[in-house]
């Protein structure tokens, strides 16, 4: 063992020089190496803390909604529907909810009108979001103004600023009471943007949505897992956000990959040879090479890892907002909560490490399998 | 050369090289360890989020709220990206991050 050891270290002792030999280079190739891992450990990172966070912060989202479809376009429900929903089994919950958009000119951003199910604030008081208060400038107890879509300002008092903590799901939100929510839209008292239910039953969801259907054909029903799904979707690897960062490094890691499996340098090729010449087997060669590529793809996995650990959750992620922020005025301010996630440390290693150090001695293997002479001849 | 390895005995490039993946190995694992939020202290943080998300009766996240269709992706219609015109081409740049709705698709 002892001797193994010792062996090994010799092996390491002469990978050391040889990256040392080749300093400039080597250098470079570790920083781009970095660059990839950081890029690729960045977007994984991000897209699985936000899809635990859409995950937590959703689950307690309604079981099923019901939107009305008049041909083939969400329409307003009429408050009769209601009725025909009253007492079905396994609902224990029935509300018509009553959101919209609003397009705020003074801010140039789409604010989301929404009336709570439970808590609305009274007549005239608004709840609003923390990026809508930051962006408007109003504090608790201001009067601000927006036109309704008659034409005429209408006055909301800010009665509280949404938590920060929420700012993920209600960044963009003014909470209202239903009777302003009509008032400032122009809406009739019997009608509402869709409903929602509670099931009190996780595994009866399927079946209620399929009563619903019986009772109100028009109807179209979506149920929260799928609702869930959509952002397990938008944060895949192989859909959405992901696909879209994820593909410009994968192909600049194949192009680093290829590059290094193309073939060695001649003058890489002569020190084989002359390793050979000197009583080298074909197996040292390729450790000694292993335990090169396995320096520098180490290396720079680890700190690739933790460069992206630090901009993701120390960091808030500046790369990414930018591009997930796109037109978005009232973008949430959110920080991701860091959680270890050893199989996904494991995968990322697997996927960085090995395709570089295979890459590597698959050109090695052919010029130490060869005669040293015809090596060093080229 | 002899003159640097007078000067530094003993040091060999395993030396070095166990120097120097044991120290980013430990930045990593100390970066993982002070930062790493245990799940249940996390789903305690999130309580108050969670409660008023529930409250106000939300089905979507905040993240896209450019466009109508992307603000509400989970209810948005399947081809919400051409409902204004046949020929409407995409110009939101959430469009192309945030995927059809889940009902959209075949699995």
């Amino acid at each position: 063992m002892r001797a193994w050891i010792e062996r090994q270290r010799g092996l390491v002792d002469y990978a050391v020089a040889s990256l040392r030999r080749r300093r400039g280079r080597n250098l470079g190739l570790f920083l781009a190496y970095t660059l990839l891992v950081f890029l690729l450990a960045s977007v994984v990172l991000y897209g699985d803390a936000l899809r635990r966070e859409a995950r937590a912060l959703l689950a307690d989202a309604p079981e099923l909604v019901v939107q009305r479809l008049n041909a083939g376009r969400q329409d307003l429900v009429p408050g009769a529907w209601l009725d025909k929903l009253q007492g079905m089994r396994g609902v224990r919950g029935l509300e018509g909810r009553l959101w919209g958009y609003y397009y705020d000119p003074a801010i140039a951003a789409n604010l989301t009108f929404q009336v709570p199910l439970e808590a609305p604030p009274p007549p005239g008081q608004v709840g609003i979001g923390a990026a809508l208060a930051r962006a408007r400038g109003l504090e608790p107890g201001d009067v601000f103004s927006l036109r309704t879509y008659a034409g005429q300002p209408y006055a909301f008092t800010v009665a509280r600023i949404l938590s920060p903590a929420s700012d993920l799901a209600s960044a963009d939100l003014l909470l209202l009471h239903a009777a302003d929510y009509r008032a400032f839209f122009g809406l009739p008292a019997d009608v509402y943007t869709d409903l929602a239910l509670r099931v009190g039953n996780e595994r009866e969801v399927r079946k209620v949505a399929e009563k619903v259907l019986e009772r109100l054909p028009g109807a179209r029903v979506i149920a929260r897992d799928e609702m869930r799904r959509t952002y397990e979707a938008a944060f895949n690897w192989r859909q959405g956000l992901l696909l879209t960062l994820l593909s410009t490094v994968l192909v600049a890691f194949a192009l680093l990959a290829w590059d290094k499996a193309s073939g060695l340098s001649a003058e890489e090729r002569r020190e084989i040879g002359i390793l050979k010449a000197l009583g080298w087997d074909t197996g040292d060669v390729l450790r000694m090479k292993l335990w090169e590529g396995a320096l520098v793809s180490l290396g720079a996995f680890l700190a690739g890892y933790s460069l992206a650990w630090m901009h993701v959750f120390h960091a808030d992620a500046p790369l990414f907002t930018a591009v997930l922020k796109g037109w978005s005025v009232l973008y949430p301010a959110f920080s991701l909560r860091p959680q270890v996630d050893l199989a996904q440390l494991a995968a990322l290693a697997f996927l960085s490490v090995l395709p570089y150090v295979a890459a590597t001695l698959v050109p090695v293997w052919r010029a130490a399998t060869l005669d040293p002479d015809e090596v060093m001849r080229g | 050369m002899s003159d640097e390895k007078a000067k530094r005995p003993g040091l060999r490039g395993s030396t070095l090289a166990s120097g120097y993946l044991g120290l980013l190995s430990t930045c990593l694992a100390s970066l993982l360890y002070f930062s790493h939020v245990p799940p249940h202290q996390a789903e305690a943080e999130r309580a108050h989020a969670r409660a008023q998300v529930a409250a106000a009766g939300l089905t979507d996240l905040a993240l896209f709220n450019e466009a109508r269709y992307a603000r509400n992706g989970a209810l948005a219609d399947p081809h919400a990206a051409f409902q204004d015109h046949p020929m409407a081409l995409e110009h939101f740049p959430a469009g192309s991050l945030m995927p059809p709705p889940a009902r959209a698709r075949l699995d």
